[in-house]
């Protein structure tokens, strides 16, 4: 069977300003894979690279999504076909309730596989169960989408739009950052309850306590715009306590 | 922006068709004699025309105003045709005596003119240029005493009403186009709800503007009596053409005690070509009175069309704890221009008022807030909330506000809150990421920032204005 993503010395600019320099990885079904690196190295570039973000323009190379050409489809047509980012910074959406946004985006997401609209009511049914793996009640639906909300809130609501679509390539951009222990706790309960053996997650953090709840396969380090090193889980706990310096010869960039 | 954003056309007006039937028509130009001649053609009471010629010998020594922020060439009144009526033999019996030209027009627009269809609820009073053909409902209202009709038919019937509230909120001195309508108006809406009566449904009047070079000046006057209450929608569209037409129309409310009037537009005129050709000027003066205690006066509008809009649908609260509010979405996109806004006036006590205004900005459109909040000496306990929000799609559009606040009286509360934002690639980016095309992703944000105003109309309305909304911004992103 063919990776779930494929991707070749991938490269991809702002501008003149080229951020990745050369990226390769390869994301099998089942698997999780941790990206860690620091700050303005190129990680949530990555992300929306693959998510489609118009403002960065891929240079060279190629990501292959179930042996489709990613960089060929609009943003929605990814999200389509089953790829999901977690954004670093969700967006406000004021005056549009979470429940008829979610909605909305199941069922856009539905006709594109040609399958039927679901109708509120049904739809209420759904949300109900996807609320429980976030451990929300009902109310944060008829919330305005992120608007007001806590940083923990709209990590929590990105988990909750990831189990109401089920994306096959889950991306988390540091949805672990500023979380107490508690969110933490359920965001990775969330993640965990929906790990599949057809779907993958490449996850993006800074810590090695998220890595204590999600094991990731692989861990990769990126540094300016590039995969520097590659191992196991035990590469996350190295990089706890060496830091990246071994790695990049280069002290922590201050911008994020 | 994305290329899937740019590549997205911007769908035609689809209400720019032209119906091609006889009219009675004057010739183009304005004087005393083309005043006599229209009102002799509607039979008119001596106390009109001479009220017409009265403010028209005002209008004479008015100027045009220039102080909206907004730009036009400058209007040739002798070249607009003042009159333009369907022909018809004689006066209409009933809705089948319509001209079947007509009629088809109306199903074009989607308009309830036919009896299956006013079993859906709505009475409706339609404006062909300068009449009106037909009111729906009208039997079943005037068993509960109410007057739902043309102006011209008011003026016959009714002409002690007409009298005695005609120009008492906008009278036919106040403005250059409100003396120019009080001088030609040819017909227009009239509604009287007698005391302590609810009216059971939406009253509503669609108006179409079809000859050519022709201004459309109509009169509406609503009255709620004591304790009365009505909802009234007003929709409107007009062909596309090349020169410009002026629309100068003029609405007076007027609330007694205890009475309660709602006034919903969804405003869909020719709003010209992307380079700014044609289109209508829609210079409109509306205004309300509360006219005894506890009065309320609503206005929501949705203003997506016309090349100009320049209104200020306005509240005088004159009865002790009266209530005026005003909820507007006003869109511009092209080479659209807007000023609106509003103006409470506070006289009585305890006078409450709300403004929520939603300016959304594309392409090269302008889009000016302007309002007013004066409280008079008085208006002990007055309150006023503003919230003013506007927001920006593309660079080369512009929003404005203009603020102004009158306060004599120390007790006064008033309170304004503005917002500028940027539909942002981001956000756009959030909702495709999530499954949405572009366009649907602009509609839920545009719809989403304008809930406030949308959740004040008539549910149809509503439905409506959304799609409105989505069709009149198609292609602004890029
Ligand atoms: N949209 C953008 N415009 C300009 N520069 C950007 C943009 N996105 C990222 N960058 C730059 O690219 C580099 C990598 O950023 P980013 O991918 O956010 O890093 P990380 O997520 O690893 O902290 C940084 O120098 C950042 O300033
Ligand atoms: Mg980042």
């Amino acid at each position: 069977m063919a990776p779930l993503l494929e991707i070749k010395d991938l490269h991809a600019s702002v501008g003149d300003k080229e951020i990745l320099k050369g990226i390769n990885l390869t994301v099998n079904a089942g698997e999780v894979h941790a990206i860690m690196g620091p700050n303005g190295s190129g990680k949530s570039t990555l992300a929306q690279v693959i998510a489609g973000h118009p403002a960065y323009t891929v240079t060279g190379g190629e990501i292959r999504y179930l042996d489709q050409d990613l960089t060929d489809m609009d943003p929605e047509e990814r999200a389509q076909a089953g790829v999901f980012l977690a954004f670093q910074y969700p967006v406000e959406i004021p005056g549009v309730t979470n429940a008829y946004f979610l909605r909305s985006a199941y069922n856009e997401i539905r006709k594109a596989r040609g399958l039927e609209e679901v109708d509120p009511i049904d739809f209420v049914d759904l949300l109900e169960e996807k609320l429980k793996v976030v451990e929300w009640g009902p109310d944060i639906m008829q919330r305005a989408v992120n608007s007001g909300f806590s940083g923990g809130e709209k990590k929590r609501n990105e988990i909750l739009q990831m189990a109401v679509l089920e994306p096959k390539l889950a991306l988390l951009d540091e949805t672990d950052s500023g979380l107490d222990i508690d969110a933490l706790r359920i965001v990775a309960n969330g993640v965990n309850a929906l790990k599949r053996p057809d779907n993958a997650y490449v996850v993006v953090t800074h810590y090695q306590r998220l890595l204590n709840h999600i094991v990731p396969d692989f861990v990769h380090v990126l540094a300016d715009g590039q995969i520097v090193k590659s191992g196991g889980k035990e590469l996350a706990l190295e990089l706890e306590s060496k830091g990246y310096e071994w790695l990049t010869g280069v002290a922590e960039a201050t911008a994020s | 922006m994305s290329e899937s954003v740019e590549t997205l056309v911007n769908r035609e007006y689809k209400w720019g068709f032209v119906t091609d039937i006889e009219a009675d028509t004057l010739p183009p130009g304005l004087n005393e004699d083309v005043i006599r001649a229209i009102s002799a053609k509607k039979q008119e009471p001596a106390f009109l025309l001479e009220w017409r010629l009265k403010a028209y010998r005002g209008w004479l020594k008015m100027t045009e105003p220039h102080w909206p922020n907004v730009q036009y060439p400058s209007i040739d009144y002798q070249k607009i045709v003042y009159y333009s009526a369907p022909r018809t033999q004689k006066p209409l019996g009933s809705l089948d005596e319509v001209d079947p030209k007509i009629r088809e027009t109306y199903d074009k627009l989607g308009i309830p003119l036919t009896e299956q269809k006013i079993l859906s609820g709505v009475a409706v009073d339609a404006v062909f240029d300068s009449v009106s053909v037909g009111t729906t409902y009208k039997k079943h209202l005037a068993e509960m005493g109410i007057i739902f009709c043309s102006f011209s038919e008011a003026v016959r019937e009714h002409p002690e009403l007409v009298q005695k509230y005609l120009g008492t909120v906008v009278p036919g001195s106040d403005n250059f186009f409100a003396a120019l309508n009080s001088a030609v108006f040819s017909d227009g809406s009239f509604v009287y709800v007698p005391k302590g009566v609810r009216c059971p449904m939406d009253l509503s009047t669609y108006f179409r503007i079809n000859a050519q070079n022709t201004g459309q000046f109509e009169r509406t006057l609503i009255i709620a009596d004591e304790g009365a209450s009505v909802s009234y929608l007003e929709g409107c569209t007009a062909p596309r053409r090349d020169e410009n037409q002026l629309h100068a129309a003029v609405v007076e409310l007027v609330a007694l005690e205890g009475a309660t009037i709602k006034y919903s537009t969804v405003q869909n005129w020719y709003a010209g070509d992307e380079d700014g050709k044609g289109g209508i000027y829609n210079f409109v003066t509306k205004r309300g009175k509360c006219a005894g205690p506890r009065a309320k006066i609503s206005w929501t509008q949705v203003e997506t069309g016309s090349a100009i809009t320049w209104k200020y649908p306005s509240v005088i609260l004159q009865g002790d704890d009266s209530v005026g509010e005003f909820y507007s979405v006003a869109v511009v996109n092209g080479r659209q221009q807007a000023d609106t806004g509003t103006k409470m006036v506070h006289l009585g006590r305890n006078t409450r008022s709300t403004i929520v205004s939603k300016g959304i900005s594309a392409g090269a459109g302008q889009n000016s807030y302007r309002g007013l909040v004066k409280v008079m000496p008085r208006a002990d306990g007055a309150r006023n909330y503003t919230q003013c929000d506007s927001m920006l799609i593309g660079n080369r559009c512009g929003a404005h506000t203009f603020p102004y606040i009158d306060v004599q009286n120390r007790t006064a509360a008033v309170e304004h809150e503005a917002s500028t934002s940027k539909i942002g690639e981001d956000q756009i980016f959030y909702l495709k990421q999530r499954g949405l095309n572009t366009e649907n992703a602009i509609s839920m944000i545009v719809n989403g920032f304008c809930k406030e105003v949308f959740r004040e109309l008539p549910m149809e309305f509503a439905v409506e204005a959304q799609k409105l909304l989505g069709i009149s911004l198609e292609g602004s992103v890029g």
